[in-house]
């Protein structure tokens, strides 16, 4: 064998080793980073090992982030799975309204997610925002919508649902296009209602695709920072400071650098195994919407 | 074959080893990048007489923050260019943006930008890391600082807010000169003249009287033909700039502390039970008075409600309300006034500033430039001609302040001169200097926001002062 042939799989890992070496280097660096005591006032650090991790782990407030966290990523991403997957339901009878839908719908994912929060921020004004002025007649004007904890919570997952209900619903939407037809025309022949069709062979063969987009919201919706920041800015008090706002605040603000990627690092530790499960769990219904559809 | 496998272990081995130099490299390198340091200042190495056209031909980088006075800047940098042969290329963000665009810049070790706008809060964190550069050498030397920059001109105050020892709890005015004073603002009370004279209501004396006017104004107001007014615009939003203004005006003229200091050892006072009932009353103000959604507020919407007729009284700096006062700015310029606003229990007038400085990085490459520029910048020519033809209004300068078409300019707005010289000599930075200041009033402001949600103030303030013990004692 010529050395130019021995030569040639070394020189095609290349551009993936040059990428691997892109990605690890920089989290390796902070992983790195996360065992000493670096801030501002401590250019020069001393290495404290796992102390941050400590630190970070018996703070109060560390646990109060990581379960707003987990609140708003389980709520935005059932919500929006729930609404995706209907809209997508009721757009698929391919009538001229569903495709003029279709094409409206696709417009708040084409609107970065700071700027609908700021949209909707002035749109949640109590006195001047259109949502009470809407709600006026109804006798509900007066609502403080991002002023108390609860409030604050739903109303940021209410624009994350806003944003990004489309992006589910056109992943649902292409999954109903590509499901094989001959099952459903066996139970129409069958005569098989709606529902019994919807329960037993759509949603069974529908179920990666929808899984899919699940992975995504929920594993994005945990990294959470633009909408929330710009719409509450992690308040009132504590109550929408998410682990990314409050990694962001630690690091940027506060300048204490270790310590603020202690928090990333931990975060992404959540999202890995998050997504570890969930993958593994996309297999098992692959498998399932492979033997619907076969049968 | 054998020898096949064994070549691309070795291969991957020396792949493995390539990519995990420059790790190494990074580790060994230390952190924050380059940190060579000189004891010495570079104003020594200016001598001679002294030559505004000393440096021509050379380009000063500035941040800038979005503002009034910034725009007063730009539109005379042609007379700066001009008067030394220096150019100035700035990039201008704005404020919700700028703090964290300097703070990650800095912090990076590099010289993209000689000179840049701060406050005096931002000494405390920029100072101790070595990124803003002493000036005190170049204001001594007079081979680089000409005789009618004037230095005594300045209000003390205003000078002793930029400067520090860098040591936590010190009081200000001692150590280096890490910025200028460039423009300034105080807190007072601005008001809507309409509203008080058709409601017969008088500018507070007390801070009870202020909750009292606050609350008739949002129950009346809107009866005599004010739709939609409330009582007092002040700021909520989760943010140390929450504090500052009227918030720390009002609890220093309390003769409230932030900190206690023994023997350079900080504890947080926000807890002692003087300063959990003016919290309580804050809160309590601002529920029966202030503006719906307040936990988003900013000066942005307290300034613009007093603008729009939405806000009876507004809490906060004179600019902000200067700037809706000004004619045709808004729908209620040429209605809104100007009063110190209430004294505290024994007459303390005692305000917290806020000062727009300039400062330079320590790690400029062009320091004479930049201290030429820093010197016109915060000379009296520029400040003047910017004060009397633009909106760069607060003088940080005696000169400006007494200045006759100065005068004249601010005349029209009631009580907004009177008010000024009431309290410039009362006006300093109330806080105690610390690096940990952002955290500190950050945790401050959504401590204040809890309290004001329902929560108890003195469990709520015990836990601040507790986790603050930790991280600032």
């Amino acid at each position: 064998m010529g050395w130019r042939l021995r030569l040639r799989p070394y020189v095609l890992i290349v551009p993936a080793l040059l990428l691997t070496c892109g990605i690890l280097y920089p989290f390796g660096l902070g992983l790195y980073y996360t065992l000493f005591d670096f801030s501002a006032s401590k250019p020069q650090p001393d290495m404290v090992r796992f102390e941050n991790y400590e630190t970070v782990f018996t703070q109060e407030a560390f646990w109060n982030s990581a379960w707003v966290t987990v609140l708003y990523a389980v709520g935005a991403a059932a919500v929006e799975t729930v609404l995706g997957v209907t809209v997508a339901l009721l757009l698929h009878r391919s009538t001229i309204v569903g495709r003029v839908l279709e094409k409206i719908l696709i417009l708040p994912l084409m609107i970065a997610p700071v700027i609908a929060a700021i949209i909707w921020k002035l749109m949640l004004q109590p006195s001047v925002g259109v949502i009470n002025y809407l709600l006026r007649p109804l006798g509900l004007g007066g609502v403080q919508w991002t002023d108390t904890p609860t409030g604050a919570l739903l109303s940021s997952i209410a624009v994350d649902v806003w944003v990004y209900t489309p992006f589910v619903a056109i992943l649902a939407l292409a999954g109903l296009r590509s499901l094989p037809t001959s099952p459903f025309e066996a139970g129409a022949v069958d005569g098989a209602g709606w529902w019994y069709t919807f329960r037993r062979l759509t949603l069974p063969m529908l179920w990666p695709y929808v899984l899919v987009a699940v992975i995504f919201r929920f594993m994005d919706s945990l990294k959470v920072f633009d909408i929330i920041y710009a719409l509450t800015e992690g308040g009132p008090g504590d109550s929408t400071v998410v682990l990314q706002i409050r990694a962001y605040l630690e690091a940027i603000r506060f300048q204490r650098y270790s310590f603020g990627i202690s928090y990333t690092i931990v975060l992404w530790a959540v999202v890995y195994l998050a997504a570890m499960v969930l993958v593994k769990h996309l297999g098992k219904i692959q498998r399932k919407a492979a033997e619907v559809a076969a049968k | 074959m054998d020898m096949h496998v064994h070549d691309r272990r070795r291969f991957l081995a020396l792949t493995a080893a390539a990519a995990a130099t420059p790790l190494l490299a990074a580790c060994g390198a230390g952190f924050g990048g380059d940190d060579n340091k000189s004891d010495g200042s570079a104003a020594d190495d200016v001598t001679g007489s002294f030559d505004w056209k000393r440096e021509k031909g050379t380009t000063v980088k500035a941040l800038l923050n979005k503002h009034p006075y910034t725009d007063a800047l730009i539109a005379d940098l042609k007379s700066f260019t001009e008067k030394t042969g220096i150019k100035v290329e700035y990039d201008v963000f704005p404020e919700d943006n700028y703090f964290d665009k300097l703070t990650v810049d800095l912090s990076s070790g590099r010289a993209s930008y000689d000179v840049f706008m701060l406050g005096a809060y931002m000494v405390w964190q920029y100072g101790p890391p070595g990124w803003l550069e002493d000036l005190g050498p170049w204001m001594r030397n007079s081979a680089a600082t000409g005789a009618e920059w004037d230095q005594a001109d300045f209000f003390p105050n205003l000078l002793q807010a930029d400067q520090w020892s860098l040591k936590a709890g010190a009081p200000l005015g001692q150590g280096g000169q890490y910025a200028l004073p460039w423009g300034w603002e105080t807190n007072v009370v601005a008001y809507n003249t309409d509203v008080f004279k058709r409601l017969g209501l008088k500018p507070a004396e007390t801070f009870d009287e202020l909750r009292e006017l606050a609350g008739t104004i949002k129950r009346k107001a809107p009866g005599a033909g004010f739709d939609g007014m409330y009582g007092i615009a002040v700021r909520g939003s989760r943010s140390w700039a929450t504090i500052h203004p009227g918030f720390m005006t009002m609890y220093a003229r309390n003769g409230l502390q932030d900190f206690t200091v023994e023997g350079g050892k900080l504890t947080p006072a926000m807890n002692t039970p003087q300063a959990v009932a003016f919290t309580e009353d804050w809160a309590g103000m601002v529920k029966q008075g202030g503006p719906p959604s307040w936990t988003s507020y900013t000066w942005y919407q307290c300034s613009s409600d007093l603008g729009a007729k939405k806000a009876g009284m507004l809490f906060d700096a004179d600019t902000a309300a200067y700037f809706q006062a000004v004619e045709g700015a808004s729908p209620a310029s040429g209605k809104i006034a100007f009063h110190p606003g209430p004294k505290g229990p024994d007459g303390s007038l005692a305000t917290n500033m806020w000062i727009w400085s300039l400062g330079m990085n320590a790690k400029s490459k062009k320091k004479s430039a930049s201290w030429l520029f820093l010197q016109w910048a915060t000379g009296k020519e520029h400040l003047l001609k910017s004060a009397i033809t633009h909106n760069h209004i607060d003088p940080v300068r005696k000169s400006i302040a007494a200045d006759g078409a100065y005068k004249d300019k601010m005349r029209h707005l009631p009580g907004f001169i009177e008010t000024f010289e009431t309290v410039v000599d009362q006006t300093k930075i109330q806080f105690t200097p610390q690096a940990q200041f952002f955290d500190a009033t950050t945790s401050w402001a959504a401590a204040l926001q809890e309290i004001y949600g329902g929560q108890g103030a003195r469990s709520v303030l015990d836990g601040l002062a507790g986790d603050l013990a930790d991280k600032v004692g």
